[in-house]
Order: C-alpha cells, then sequence, then structure tokens
C-alpha cells in the first residue's frame, strides 16, 4: 500500500534521512523504531507532504506523491495523526472531530462522527468540552478520532503512547489492534518497543536517519541491531 | 440635566455601533488570526473614498453601495493578503506587522496623491434625517449603522461558529500543523479571513459615508479605538466587540459632556485601564 524507495531528506545543510526504503502492506500494522533523533517524525512529514524530499520516491496505493501537496495526500486517504498530537484546543471536541471531515462530503460526515464516537465513548460525554482542557489520553483518543473522521485508508500515528500511563497505554495498543482488525492499515512510529512488536505483523527499524532492520517482528525480538538502535553502542 | 445626559447616552450608543462595525472586521483579523493589521485604517479610508467616488461622480446612493463595496473590499483583502502580506511574511509574527505597516504607507500616501488632503462629504436625503422619539432626537443613518452592525456581530459570529471555514479559521489561527495535516491550506484561510475582515470595512465605509468625512488620515479617526475595542471585548469575540463597541462610544459621549470635548477621549483610556485591570481577558471569551 505504502512503498517508500531510496527517500532522503533534511533541513537546511543537515541531513536527517538517508536513503529510507521500506514498503507497507495493505491490512497490516507495520511498526517503525528508533531512537529519539533517529528521523521517524521527520519521516512521517514527508510522507504526509509537510516536507518535500530531497530525493527518493514515495508511492501510495501505485500512485506516486512524493512531492504531492498535504491536502492532495489526505485526500488520497493517507492520514496522519502527529507526535504531540496538535488537535485545536482552542475548539470544542465536536469541532475538532468535524474538521477531520475537512476534505470529506458533508452526507457522510455525521455517519462518520457516530462510528468514531462509538469507538471513543469518552469524547461523546466530552463533545461541547474545549478539547485544551482535557487530559492527555483523551487528547490523544481525539488526536485519533479526528483522524478518523478524515476516513483514512492509511494512519499513521507517530508516538501515540508518549505521556501516556501505562494502563492508558495498553488501553492504547488495544484500539490499534481493534482499528486494524476492521481492515485500517496502520503505520506504528513507537519508542515504546515490546508492545510494539507485540502488536505489529512487521518492523523496520531506524538508526541515524538509515533503516538498520526490516521484517517480521516474531524475528526481531532478542536481535542484536534492534537492541544497538536503541541503546546506540 | 436627565434629558442632556439621556441624549448623550443615545448618542454615544449610536455612535458606538459605527466604531464596533470598523472593530468586528480587526476581531477577525487582530482577535481571531492574530494578526497585528496597521493597515486596518488605511483599508477603511480607501473604502471610504470608493463609496465617495460611487455617489460624487455616479450619483449611487452609499447605502445601495453597500453590497458592491462589501464585495469589492473583500477582493481588495483577499489579493492583500495572497499576494502580498501572506508572500512578503510567510507566516512570520514580525513580517507580517512590517507587510501591513507597508500596505498602510502605502495606501496613505496613494490617497494623499489621488485626492490631496483635503477633507471631503456627500449629503444624501439621510444625511440630516432624525426621528424623534420623546425629548430625544436620533440621526437615521446612525440608527441603521447600528442596527447593521447588530446584524453583522450576528452573522460573524454564527459563522465562525458553525460553518466548515469557520472552525477552520479558529483552527489555523492556532495550531496551523494540525490543521494542515487535516487538509486544510492555512494560506488560503487567512487569505480568505483577510478577506472578510477587509469587506466589513466596505460595509462599515458605505454606513459612515452619509455622516463623517473622508481625507485620507480618516483612518487614523477609528483604528485606535477599534483596537480598544477588540482587546476590551475580549480578543477573537465578536459579541465582544459589539458591546466594547457601544460601551466605548457611550463612555466617550458621556465623558465628553462631563470632561469637555476635549479630554472626552480620555474616558476612553480609562474605562480600558479599568477593564484590563479587572479582566485581563476582556468583557467576553473569544473565538480564538
Amino acid at each position: 500500500m505504502l512503498e517508500v524507495r531510496n527517500l532522503s531528506a533534511g533541513y537546511g545543510p543537515i541531513s536527517v534521512l538517508e536513503e529510507i526504503s521500506f514498503s507497507v502492506g495493505a491490512g497490516e500494522i507495520m511498526a517503525v523504531l528508533g531512537a529519539n533523533g533517529a528521523g521517524k517524525t521527520t519521516l512521517n512529514r514527508v510522507l504526509s507532504g509537510l516536507i518535500k524530499p530531497r530525493s527518493g520516491s514515495v508511492r501510495f496505493d501505485d500512485k506516486d506523491i512524493t512531492n504531492g501537496a498535504h491536502d492532495a495526500i489526505v485526500q488520497a486517504g493517507l492520514i496522519h495523526v502527529p507526535e504531540g498530537r496538535k488537535i485545536f484546543p482552542n475548539l470544542t471536541v465536536r469541532d475538532n472531530l468535524l474538521l477531520g471531515a475537512y476534505l470529506r462530503g458533508r452526507a457522510q460526515r455525521d455517519a462518520t462522527l457516530e462510528e468514531v464516537l462509538a469507538t471513543f465513548p469518552r469524547l461523546r460525554e466530552r463533545l461541547g468540552q474545549l478539547a485544551g482542557s482535557m487530559s492527555g489520553g483523551e487528547q490523544q483518543m481525539l488526536a485519533i478520532g479526528r483522524g478518523l473522521m478524515a476516513q483514512p485508508r492509511m494512519l499513521i500515528l507517530d508516538e501515540p503512547s508518549l505521556g501516556l500511563s501505562p494502563l492508558l497505554t495498553e488501553e492504547l495498543f488495544a484500539l490499534i489492534a481493534r482499528l486494524n482488525a476492521s481492515g485500517l492499515t496502520i503505520m506504528l512510529v513507537e519508542q515504546n518497543v515490546v508492545q510494539t512488536l507485540a502488536l505489529a505483523t512487521r518492523a523496520v527499524v531506524i538508526e541515524h536517519g538509515r533503516v538498520v532492520l526490516e521484517g517480521a517482528t516474531a524475528d526481531m525480538e532478542g536481535d542484536e541491531r534492534l537492541r544497538a538502535a536503541y541503546l546506540g553502542i | 440635566m436627565g434629558e442632556i445626559l439621556a441624549a448623550s447616552l443615545v448618542n454615544g450608543l449610536l455612535t458606538g455601533g459605527i466604531y464596533a462595525l470598523v472593530a468586528l472586521g480587526l476581531t477577525l483579523i487582530y482577535g481571531v488570526l492574530h494578526i497585528v493589521n496597521f493597515a486596518h485604517g488605511s483599508l477603511l479610508m480607501m473604502a471610504m473614498f470608493g463609496t465617495w467616488l460611487l455617489a460624487a461622480q455616479l450619483g449611487i446612493d452609499p447605502y445601495l453601495a453597500l453590497p458592491l463595496m462589501t464585495a469589492v473590499m473583500f477582493a481588495v483583502g483577499w489579493s492583500l493578503y495572497r499576494f502580498v502580506i501572506g508572500r512578503i511574511s510567510r507566516g512570520d509574527d514580525r513580517a507580517i506587522l512590517l507587510a501591513t505597516l507597508g500596505v498602510a504607507v502605502v495606501l496613505d500616501n496613494l490617497a494623499l496623491v489621488l485626492f490631496t488632503g483635503n477633507t471631503r462629504q456627500i449629503e444624501t436625503p439621510w444625511t440630516f434625517a432624525v426621528l424623534e422619539v420623546g425629548p430625544l432626537l436620533i440621526s437615521v443613518p446612525k440608527l441603521i449603522s447600528f442596527g447593521v452592525a447588530l446584524i453583522l456581530a450576528a452573522l460573524l459570529w454564527s459563522f465562525m461558529a458553525r460553518t466548515d471555514m469557520g472552525r477552520a479559521i479558529r483552527a489555523v489561527a492556532r495550531e496551523p500543523e494540525g490543521a494542515r495535516l487535516m487538509g486544510i491550506r492555512p494560506d488560503r484561510i487567512f487569505a480568505l479571513a483577510y478577506g472578510i475582515g477587509t469587506a466589513l470595512l466596505g460595509a462599515a465605509a458605505c454606513l459612515l459615508l452619509p455622516i463623517f468625512y473622508v481625507s485620507p488620515g480618516v483612518g487614523s479617526v477609528f483604528v485606535l479605538v477599534a483596537f480598544t475595542i477588540v482587546v476590551l471585548g475580549g480578543m477573537g469575540s465578536f459579541p465582544g466587540a459589539l458591546v466594547g463597541g457601544l460601551l466605548i462610544g457611550m463612555t466617550e459621549s458621556v465623558g465628553g459632556l462631563v470632561l469637555g470635548e476635549s479630554l472626552g477621549p480620555i474616558s476612553i483610556s480609562l474605562v480600558f485601564i479599568a477593564t484590563l485591570l479587572l479582566r485581563p481577558t476582556g468583557l467576553f471569551r473569544g473565538a480564538r
């Protein structure tokens, strides 16, 4: 579903990603693992069209989106739930969710909203509340809910467990499994290695902007290269 | 004394409606988008000269010109943001400030070249129309602008609260990257909102012209008061801008009565300072 080939990107003179290649198949949960500063967030920003890559190509659903505008990528159904959530704190929960469907027709919007609220009952209780006044866990739910409102074909989740308690993290991972079971392709970018490996079908490990390991998660546990990527040894 | 005070209050209330009209556009541009729009007064001046030209050259009544001027000023504001302010600033706040200041300087001097520094006025059938309500004489054109200010404030408030575009404007102002990830293009939204804020000046100009003069410096009469109203009412709140405008109008009018014409405007500052001391966020919670 997503094909990344020899992708390089950076900011000014600093090169962050160097010749990254991997692919995500339809219906799978692909984990992207790597330590802080490995280039995971930059990768997501390139995939969602927020910054342009220096070279390489990205294909989504067999269409080239390498230099696509961010709104065209959303239109195509590749939705990025960013690190730090980036919800609209000054808007109500309802308005946040409705804006998730900004590029989708009004006709389907109400039905999608019902589905999302069925997935996140807690958001239904808080529809009229300002998003910024909610707890971190609820804000993460809202960020994912807002992403689902865009009717994604593939969802990129960037560090969704960041700042959540272990209990909430477990709840979140169960939710990701449910979303995937309902047919949604997911690219999960995480630092939470153990739980992520248990959830994902395949994983790619990034170290200093390069892919050091790609394969089925079952083969990865205990792999020295994975440990090295995190510990930097 | 009671009658004089009542007359002064009513007159202030109606003048406040005009202040509110000018402040509504600024509430959107400054209060919601946080663009310090130094060009606001100059754009009002430009709209007033446009309305004046239509009236003096073509004999079109300012009230009839209102839809046209609103549309024209929307186009002016939209293009100004799209091709000048947005392009120069690239979203950097300090650059936006300088860009709007630059636009103001250009517009003011262009007006001086085209129209000289003279003040001009037109007389419409409405200019001196008054309504007698008991002992009070109410100026009809002021009453009309007051009514339109009420309607526009209500329209803007519901536009911001209930439409996708209104939500997108509020979202982009606070969290542009989150908005881009939803497929919203911040540059377009900013241009549109700047256009709407400027369009409101087109309406304000048509309502002002029957009762006010126009000159290249006329914007400065209103713009400082407008900034005061936006902050007083609560940044980004349209009901706040309306109430703030009326409050400032009445304060100025009664202040003039008590302190004398020349000291009257001081009362505006006194009310402003008192509000900021007691309620630093302004009277209403904004749509920020």
